[in-house]
């Protein structure tokens, strides 16, 4: 069992990161960070089985990766206060010298991170592929994958949504952030994605509908569901919605918070909305 | 000039296809990913022998590159088959982030480079290949000469750690290395020693490079002639040590004088040794549908190019030191 409360604790202490990292940096984007901190506190807080040990193969763990790599902020945190590495080392996000590159990259060997993204469409393809290396090493762990709901305009997302399917990745749970925003505006204006969850059953795809991708409690009972759905033959799409910005008020509900970073003053207003729990913040140098 | 014969001609595919069973064989990591083209890649044999370790991706060559960075990740070493034009040009961005940047252990096998892909023309006749690769950082880029050179690099990058890039065509050229090579990465070849001029030459214009040292010898010109199977890393002290010897160099390669094999040379030379350096390859155009035989002549690839960028560049040679 969940203990959501405790969930909901961490839950707010990455947000207050992930506003004071991308305020710290003068850039980054806080919009669909904020809205995922659900996701990502259920995945490695309750759901994975991984080692923040970091091993590269990570054989016998749950992978996740991170396709739409922008919102690193949220990733960055909660690899932090899982103990992946120090969580004072979050305030050098974006800066010179940092393992933590403005979009997740290797190069730096940041622990937790298995391949660069930021170019936007390549994640779910990798992902696909080390869900296969765990079946051909009879590794019968998971791979987790986040996409955006702008980068299902790219199309090497349909490429491997067509092959995950055909090949039977039935160890792969892919989930989209449906928050409905890219840099342009509304993604049901720049490009309508229609029925995304009946796209991806077209392709042979199960689909879960989470309506509430911010309640934490609806968030880990998809995600327990969608484990329940692997090994059946068809890899799981979770058709997430969530609000960008959510538990900072002013930035919700706008692309406009997509990817720019508060000012002094609404970085105060922004914490005073997110209460401190057991955790503390880390330290501004 | 060292004498060199052949008993049997090949496409250099085909020694990959063999080196690629083979090195299946020897290593159980080793796995196969190809966008519809197993038969053209020679490709066909590996997954019969290893259908559970084969992956069929269909004509979808950014996936393909995504999910080779995928599958290193629990230890797999995947090798993707396409031609050479959608190895590279086609999944840049895709080989940019996922593999080079990322550092996997990525073996992209590219086929049907250059004009002597011959009729089907220059869509898929890419020349601008060795030099997109050899830009990217972490990236080794080889283009091996036969069959035999072929099927030892392609067991030979198994052992290496880190993205490749291996190049290889469609034409029928003489086998005139030996079986049993242990294949060097970065390590270049001395086909022949000489005094008047160093060729470098890579892939099968090795072939026309010795085919044009016979030419020269006859007229009493003896050249240096090297083989540059490893584009990047660049075997440096072999191509300064050579032209400090001869003075000046010819490069020869079927691929853009942009951003190939003569261009990586120019910039060794001016950077370390001054020495004219005249190039064969082809001069900013795009190919055409044609015969390998046929174009090779037309875009100035073949054995009397080298002889003549020689004859130009050791008068430049002699202009200088006269």
């Amino acid at each position: 069992m969940a203990d959501i409360e405790k969930l909901k604790g961490i839950a707010s202490q990455v947000r207050r990161d992930i506003v004071r990292m991308v305020h710290g940096a003068k850039s980054g984007h806080p919009g669909a960070s904020l809205g995922c901190t659900e996701y990502f506190v259920a995945l490695y807080f309750h759901l994975m089985k991984h080692d923040p040990k970091f091993n590269m193969d990570g054989k016998g763990e749950d992978l996740f990766f991170l396709s739409n790599g922008h919102i690193s902020p949220v990733w960055y945190s909660t690899l932090a206060r899982s103990g992946y590495f120090e969580v004072g080392e979050l305030h050098t996000f974006r800066r010179l010298d940092s393992r933590l590159q403005g979009h997740p990259a290797t190069a730096e060997h940041l622990p937790g991170i298995r391949v660069a993204s930021g170019s936007l469409g390549q994640g779910l393809s990798v992902a696909i592929g080390a869900a296969q290396a765990k079946k051909l090493n009879g590794d019968d762990r998971l791979v987790f994958v986040l996409m955006g709901d702008g980068e299902q305009e790219e199309g090497q997302i349909w490429e491997a949504a067509m092959y995950a399917a055909h090949h039977k990745v039935d160890n792969l749970i892919a989930t989209v952030d449906r928050n409905g925003q890219q840099i342009d505006g509304p993604v049901k204006e720049i490009m309508d994605l229609m029925d995304l969850g009946a796209k991806y059953k077209a392709f042979g795809w199960q689909v879960i509908e989470l309506e509430n991708g911010n309640d934490m409690e609806a968030v880990v009972k998809a995600l327990e569901q969608a484990k329940g759905m692997t090994g059946k033959g068809s890899p799981i799409m979770i058709n997430m919605h969530t609000e960008m910005g959510y538990g900072v008020k002013f930035m919700m509900g706008s692309h406009k918070w997509h990817g720019v970073a508060p000012n002094d003053d609404q970085l105060q207003e922004a914490l005073n909305q997110l209460p401190l729990g057991e955790l503390i913040d880390y330290l501004s140098k | 000039m060292k004498k060199y014969t052949y008993t049997d001609k090949k496409d250099t595919r085909s020694g990959f296809g063999a080196g690629f069973l083979e090195v299946g064989r020897k290593n159980p990591n080793v796995v196969g990913l190809c966008a519809d083209l197993i038969g053209s890649l020679k490709m066909g044999d590996f997954q019969k022998e290893f259908p559970e370790r084969f992956f069929q991706v269909g004509i979808a060559e950014a996936n393909m590159m995504g999910l080779a960075a995928g599958l290193t990740i629990g230890g797999k070493i995947p090798y993707t088959g396409t031609f050479a034009n959608f190895s590279t040009g086609r999944v840049y961005d895709q080989i940019r982030q996922s593999i080079a940047y990322s550092n996997k252990n990525v073996k992209i096998c590219a086929s049907h480079a250059g004009v002597t892909l011959g009729e089907d023309g220059a869509t898929h006749q890419i020349l601008e290949d060795l030099g997109m690769m050899k830009m990217l950082p972490n990236m080794t880029v080889i283009n091996p000469c036969d069959y035999n050179q072929t099927k030892a690099a392609t067991i030979a990058i198994a052992e290496y750690v880190g993205p490749v890039y291996l190049r290889f065509g469609r034409p029928v050229v003489p086998i005139f290395t030996p079986a049993d090579q242990k294949f060097e990465i970065g390590k270049a070849w001395m086909v022949n020693e000489g005094a008047d001029v160093s060729i470098f030459a890579t892939g099968h214009l090795v072939w026309e490079a010795i085919k044009a040292g016979e030419i020269l010898a006859e007229q009493g010109i003896d050249a240096e002639i090297i083989n540059i199977h490893t584009i990047k890393p660049l075997d440096t002290q072999a191509i300064l040590n050579s032209v400090k010897k001869t003075g000046c160099a010819v490069s020869a390669e079927e691929h853009q004088m942009n951003g190939g094999l003569g261009d990586s040379v120019a910039q060794l030379l001016c950077r370390n040794y001054l020495a004219p350096l005249e190039m064969v390859g082809v001069n900013d155009t795009f190919g055409e549908s044609g015969t390998p035989e046929e174009l090779m002549i037309k875009y100035g690839l073949s054995a009397s190019n080298i002889v003549d960028a020689v004859k130009k560049v050791i008068s430049r040679k002699q202009e200088i030191y006269k």
